[in-house]
């Protein structure tokens, strides 16, 4: 007999017994659903995370002071020096010095404190960051230190309100700065507003507001298709050099990349998703246990009608693979409305929650294979059974 | 029309069935069931043949060793020469497969399944291609009367036409041998005879071999041979006027 036709009479046999069949995959509809929800979630968590920091620069490497040798505070902070050796030395890579500090800004009648950072043209490119209106740093503004700022959007809707803030002189600490240019909005990440912030040229900040020649921190970002590790490498021995480590080998310093930030948080999404996959995987479990159950009563209750396939001629083998076929089928079409319904209900949870829904073929594939070998390993008992009946028994089941 | 009845030549045929000292005996010991004891029986091409006797008697077991369901304990039961009691289950099932219809006293359609696709069923284990074991479904439903029925489901169907469909789905495969276990034994009388002088018809016009099992005399006279079997035994084996007077 031919597979086309066992298929087709499987088929027939479970169009015959709609509510049951569906009552039977209802367990494997759910088990797919829960694992491909959770699956697609925990992606869409892990995707937007990582947006967010690819968004910061994933290649971005952050060099801040440490805690300092003796006593308390922070170590002493980095010199121009120190960046000019940074962009001398370390090839592969883009170097932007920051010198923060907060301050009060006040335009007309309405004032407001936000983060001043004095920097380059470079912290633009390293922080992903545009101007949209405006214009950058020119070359004389960044040697001269000049009144200037690029503002971001935050801190233009709190002190500009509708004024067209380009060209206009506000007050920073008591300095007159020029408004030079606007950044792009970006919005919150991780918690913070990336858009309450005021450039100025690094020489401003420092000469106009801290009086000093100090560098808070340095921005470095490693050119695309360059090695991250290596480059991090490069900047610890050379600041090491530059700042000798203390007698117990520990460096009053900081040098970290966004890749470990990244991973750090996916390992913690993968880490989740598996553990509720495994429990979506345990009600999967349950659901091949029901199609167990299901078949065979079904296979008690059509023992008359085994016993008249035998007496027509199949085979104990032919029973077989029909039962096994019908195992299969239910379950493969528990699976794939569990699948529909996984990825319906995942679309409106991270729709929900603003994260972007990714399809990932991969998970309904495994979802789908998962439901077809659930039926192989359920629906082989039922299966025997019935192939092991005989016939003349069966044909006098009542 | 109808033909005069096939007398079997012994001496110029060969016989289908061949039953040479059978035995079908369960149980062991003290609990030992002869439900076969010493059955000697040929059956030749184109026979209509009835099979009576009580409760009991041993005619279901013959009935289910013919139909080459069982297997004798004892004794050689060959199938048109083919020793059946050396073939194990898969061998069973293709001698079942290609040269028995079975009829049932409660007919076993499956339910909620058209007339016609209970008829293909044997033909889907034949390995036969759909458009040919449409045909030839029609063809068997038309030989007994009810293709303008074919597309209904039993619970649309009469007794007497369940009973028909179930006769077509034994005749689809062109079998030698057709087994009716009380085919009439859920029936009227008006559709006893119906079933009954369908079977003849078969008979006489198709030349069809029928063995048939009842328990009422009076459905046993439509038949050419009777046997009569009593406590496992073959008492009496003749025409429906030498064994039923």
């Amino acid at each position: 007999m031919k597979y086309r036709d066992t298929i087709g009479m499987a088929v027939r046999a479970i169009a015959r017994n709609k509510v049951r069949s569906f009552l039977t995959a209802l367990g494997i509809i759910i088990g797919v659903a829960s694992i491909i929800a959770i699956v697609q979630i925990g992606e869409a968590t892990t995707r937007n995370v990582t947006d967010q920091i690819s968004s910061i620069g994933s290649n971005l490497i952050m060099v801040q002071v440490g805690r300092a040798r003796r006593g308390r505070g922070s170590a002493p902070p980095f010199t121009v020096k120190d960046y000019e050796a940074l962009k001398k030395e370390v090839s592969q890579i883009h170097v932007a010095p920051s010198a923060n500090t907060r301050a009060t800004l006040v335009y007309g009648n309405l004032n407001h404190d936000a983060q001043v950072t004095g920097t380059t043209n470079d912290y633009l490119q390293i922080r992903n960051r545009e101007v949209v209106a405006g214009r950058d740093f020119s070359d004389e503004e960044l040697a001269a230190g000049a009144p200037v700022c690029i503002l971001g959007q935050t801190v233009i809707d709190t002190i500009f309100g509708r004024d067209d803030p380009l060209g206009k002189v506000l007050r920073i600490n008591q300095i007159a700065c020029q408004v030079i240019g606007i950044l792009d909005p970006k919005g919150n990440s991780m918690g913070s507003d990336e858009d309450d912030i005021v450039l100025m040229p690094l020489r401003a900040v420092q000469r106009r507001l801290l009086g000093t020649r100090d560098i808070t921190m340095i921005y470095v970002s490693v050119l695309a298709g360059s090695d991250t590790k290596q480059a991090k490498n490069e900047i610890e021995k050379l600041l090491r050099q530059r700042r000798s480590p203390a007698a117990d080998g520990y460096d009053d310093f900081t040098v970290q990349d966004m890749q470990e930030i990244v991973d750090t948080l996916a390992g913690v999404t993968n880490a989740l998703t598996a553990l509720l996959g495994i429990i979506a995987a345990v009600s999967l479990l349950v659901g091949g246990i029901g199609i167990m159950n299901i078949m065979l009563v079904s296979v008690t209750e059509r023992t008359r009608e085994i016993g008249l396939r035998l007496a027509i001629g199949a085979r104990a083998a032919d029973v077989l693979t029909q039962f096994l076929i019908e195992a299969i089928v239910v379950s493969c079409m528990g699976g794939f409305l569990g699948i529909m319904l996984g990825l319906l209900g995942s679309w409106a949870a991270t729709h929900a929650m603003g994260m972007p829904f990714v399809f990932s073929p991969n998970v309904a594939l495994i979802g789908f294979s998962f439901s077809a070998a659930i039926g192989v390993i359920f629906g082989y008992l039922p299966a025997r059974k019935a192939a092991k009946l005989n016939p003349i028994e069966a044909l006098r089941h009542e | 029309m109808i033909s005069a009845p096939v007398t079997p030549d012994e001496s110029a045929l060969s016989p289908m069935l061949d039953l040479e000292s059978i035995y079908k005996i369960y149980g062991s010991g003290n609990t030992q069931v002869r439900a076969l004891e010493d059955v000697n029986l040929r059956i030749y091409p184109g026979e209509f043949i009835s099979i009576i006797g009580p409760s009991g008697s041993g005619k279901s077991t013959l009935m289910n060793m013919l139909g080459c369901l069982d297997v004798p304990t004892a004794g050689a039961y060959r199938f048109w020469g083919t020793e059946i009691g050396k073939l194990d289950s898969d061998q069973l099932a293709l001698i079942r497969r290609n040269y028995i219809g079975f009829i049932f006293q409660s007919f076993n359609l499956l339910g909620r399944t058209q007339a016609i696709e209970n008829v293909e069923l044997p033909l889907i284990y034949k390995g036969v291609g759909r458009a040919q074991r449409r045909a030839r479904a029609l063809r068997a439903l038309d030989a007994v009367g009810l293709a303008a029925r074919a597309t209904h489901t039993p619970a649309e169907l009469s007794g007497g036409q369940q009973q028909r469909v179930a006769i077509a789905r034994a005749l689809v495969t062109e079998p030698s041998l057709l087994l009716a276990d009380e085919p009439t034994g859920n029936l009227d009388t008006a559709t006893t005879i119906e079933i009954l002088e369908l079977l003849r018809r078969l008979n006489r016009e198709e030349n069809r071999t029928i063995v048939m099992v009842t328990h009422e005399p009076e459905v046993a006279a439509f038949t050419d041979r009777v046997l009569e079997f009593r406590d496992g035994k073959l008492e009496r084996d003749g025409t429906p006027e030498d064994v039923l007077s």
